[in-house]
This record gives structure tokens, C-alpha cells and sequence, in this order.
């Protein structure tokens, strides 16, 4: 068998168990949120917290903290094309106008009901 | 392939293997980013258009339900968290109960996410010709789940964004596409993860896994917390809209 020097990061129980209160602490937040009228600001914050609970989860669970950096690399590149792709797609929606002139398809679409309730 | 013992000829070192496999294994991760990254702009184009209709489908959720889930789904990624540290430091017995528990907990999941389908179906709310936003308002006496004073309430909502949206029962299903196909693309990847930590526990109970070679535990577990993260969002992109009323 060969010689190896075994420097692999070993990420200790107490570790994972301040980042699973963590996360439980945090859905627990996200909901009290929800609950509370912040106007358009709502999403702003339940992104917030879903962004920190997956960042906590990424470090330490998937150990991207003690990862080589050529791995913490693919990660960076990975988040960063999402990036690209929601930004330069929402973009291309919020400034296109349409044939009738109107911003579309953020504009509520106000046709007559197809199917009454029954 | 030349093969020693755990090391295969084109590495150096184990330690070079497993870090070229848990590269691989990410840049698999990126792509499942990309996937589920465009499913979630159509999401957020649609909520955009139509938010009344995705405010009203959000709140006829059981946020009881999904709130237990993700309890449930965050435990299971501690636990396969612990199975990969029981695997490093060589803990042989400890690695399949800790793989037996996240399987367990993922179980529970698909226990829960049955219940809160079979939900829907009765309620009128999946997308199709009967599909009715409205229909536990109307006939209360079928969705007996449902607290009479939640009913009222939602009866308020529906008048309020039908005011806004005249076309709400057509909106909602666009809302009720997203959630059954976000849930079950999610859903999915939940099962292919099972199998694969039957297939981890399998090997671990022979007594495979050693600090020195753990690769597939770690590798499986960089895929669970992946479906993990997924849910992390999908909880309040998809129950936590509009509660505030």
C-alpha cells in the first residue's frame, strides 16, 4: 500500500452540533418572519435566512471550509453562473415590452375569468 | 486497472483520490445548481405575474406539516453528517446506525409529504379540470382538517384576491404546477438518496469503511445535504408567501 500523510480535516461532533441548532434555530426564525407584515421586504429576509442556513450547511456539513482551494474554486463558479442566469434572465423580463406596448409578463393579466367557482 | 489495495494507479496518495472524487462529485452538484436553478426563475417569473394567486395557493399549505418536514430533513443531514465522522475516525458500529437513522428520518419525510399530497388531491388543488382554490370554502363539511376559523379566514383571502385577480383559479395552478413539481423533483432526489444510503449501509455492515477509505460515505453525504439545501429553500419560496394576515 502506498505512503500517505493522512491530513484530511476531520470536522468534530460539536461542530455539527452548534451548526445543527444553528439551522433549527433559524427555520424557527424564518416562520416568526413570515408572520410578521414587512411588505415587499418578506422575501428579502426569508432569502436572507435561506442563504445563511445553506452557506452554514455548505462550510460545515459538505466541509467546503476545509476543502483544497481548487474545490472551494468549483464551488465559487458554480454559485457564480447561477448568478448570471437568474440576473441576466430577470433582467431581459423586467425591460422587455410587448406587442401591445405593455411591460410583459410583469404586469397582472387581467382577462375575464375562464371558470366561475363553483 | 492497476489497483493497490483502495488506490488506483493514476493517484499518488488516498488522499489524493478522495479529493479528486469529492471534486467530481461537486461539479455534479453544479450541475443538479443549474437544474434546480431554472425551475426556481419560472417560479419567481410566475410569482412575479401573479402574486395574488401565489399568496392564496401558499397559505391553503399546512404549514404544520411542512414546518415538521423540514425538522425532519435538517436532523437527517446531521445524522449523515455524523456518519461521515464516524467513518474518519473509524467508529465501524457507529456509521451504520447513523446511516440506519438518516434513512429512518428520511423516511419520515416521504411519510409526511404522502400525507400533505393525499391532502391536496382531496381539497381540489391539484392542477387539471378540477382543479377549485376555492372548494374547502364552499364545501367546509369535505375538508374537515381544516379549522372552521382557518376557513373563514381563507374565505376573506379568496374574496380579496379574486378582487384583484378575476382569473385566480387558473393563477393558483400555475402556483400548484410549481409545488407539486418542485416537491417532487425534490422528492426524487430523496429517493435516489435512499437508495444510495441502503447501498452505504450495506457495505458499512460488512465492515468496509475505515478511516482510511470512507470516500463513498463521504460522497453520498455531499449529495444528501445537497437535496438538504434544496429544501431549505423550497420551505419558504413555497409555504411561507404570504402568512402575515
Amino acid at each position: 500500500m502506498a505512503q500517505h500523510e493522512h491530513t484530511e480535516h476531520i470536522v468534530k461532533p460539536g461542530t455539527y452540533m452548534v451548526i445543527i441548532s444553528s439551522l433549527l434555530i433559524l427555520t424557527g426564525l424564518t416562520v416568526y418572519a413570515a408572520y410578521i407584515n414587512l411588505g415587499k421586504y418578506n422575501i428579502v429576509v426569508a432569502l436572507a435566512i435561506a442563504t445563511l442556513k445553506a452557506t452554514l450547511v455548505v462550510l460545515f456539513f459538505m466541509h467546503a471550509k476545509f476543502s483544497p482551494r481548487r474545490t472551494q474554486l468549483v464551488i465559487v463558479a458554480g454559485i457564480f453562473w447561477l448568478a448570471l442566469l437568474l440576473f441576466m434572465t430577470l433582467s431581459d423580463y423586467v425591460s422587455r415590452v410587448d406587442y401591445r406596448g405593455v411591460h410583459s409578463p410583469f404586469t397582472q393579466v387581467t382577462r375575464p375569468a375562464i371558470r366561475q367557482f363553483s | 486497472m492497476h489497483r493497490t489495495e483502495g488506490l488506483y494507479g493514476q493517484f499518488r496518495t488516498l488522499e489524493q483520490q478522495k479529493e479528486s472524487a469529492t471534486l467530481g462529485m461537486w461539479i455534479f452538484l453544479i450541475t443538479e445548481v443549474m437544474f434546480f436553478g431554472g425551475i426556481m426563475l419560472t417560479y419567481t417569473i410566475n410569482r412575479h405575474t401573479y402574486f395574488h394567486a401565489f399568496a392564496m395557493g401558499s397559505n391553503t399549505l399546512d404549514l404544520r406539516l411542512g414546518g415538521f418536514n423540514t425538522v425532519v430533513l435538517l436532523a437527517s443531514s446531521f445524522t449523515m453528517a455524523m456518519a461521515v465522522w464516524s467513518s474518519q475516525v473509524g467508529k465501524k458500529h457507529l456509521i451504520s446506525v447513523c446511516l440506519a437513522l438518516t434513512i429512518l428520518l428520511g423516511f419520515v419525510f416521504f411519510g409526511v409529504k404522502y400525507i400533505e399530497y393525499a391532502q391536496k388531491f382531496h381539497h381540489h388543488l391539484v392542477p387539471g379540470r378540477n382543479f377549485n382554490i376555492a372548494y374547502c370554502v364552499n364545501n367546509p363539511g369535505s375538508c374537515e382538517d381544516i379549522k372552521p376559523e382557518d376557513l373563514a379566514v381563507e374565505r376573506d383571502e379568496i374574496a380579496e384576491a379574486v378582487a384583484a385577480d378575476p382569473d385566480l383559479n387558473s393563477h393558483a395552478q400555475l402556483y400548484y404546477s410549481a409545488y407539486f413539481g418542485m416537491t417532487g423533483l425534490h422528492a426524487l432526489h430523496m429517493v435516489i438518496g435512499a437508495g444510495l444510503l441502503f447501498w452505504l449501509l450495506k457495505h458499512s455492515l460488512a465492515g468496509q469503511f475505515t478511516p482510511q477509505w470512507n470516500t463513498p460515505v463521504d460522497v453520498v453525504g455531499l449529495y444528501w445535504h445537497f437535496v438538504d439545501i434544496v429544501w431549505i429553500y423550497l420551505f419558504p419560496l413555497l409555504y411561507l408567501i404570504d402568512r402575515h394576515k
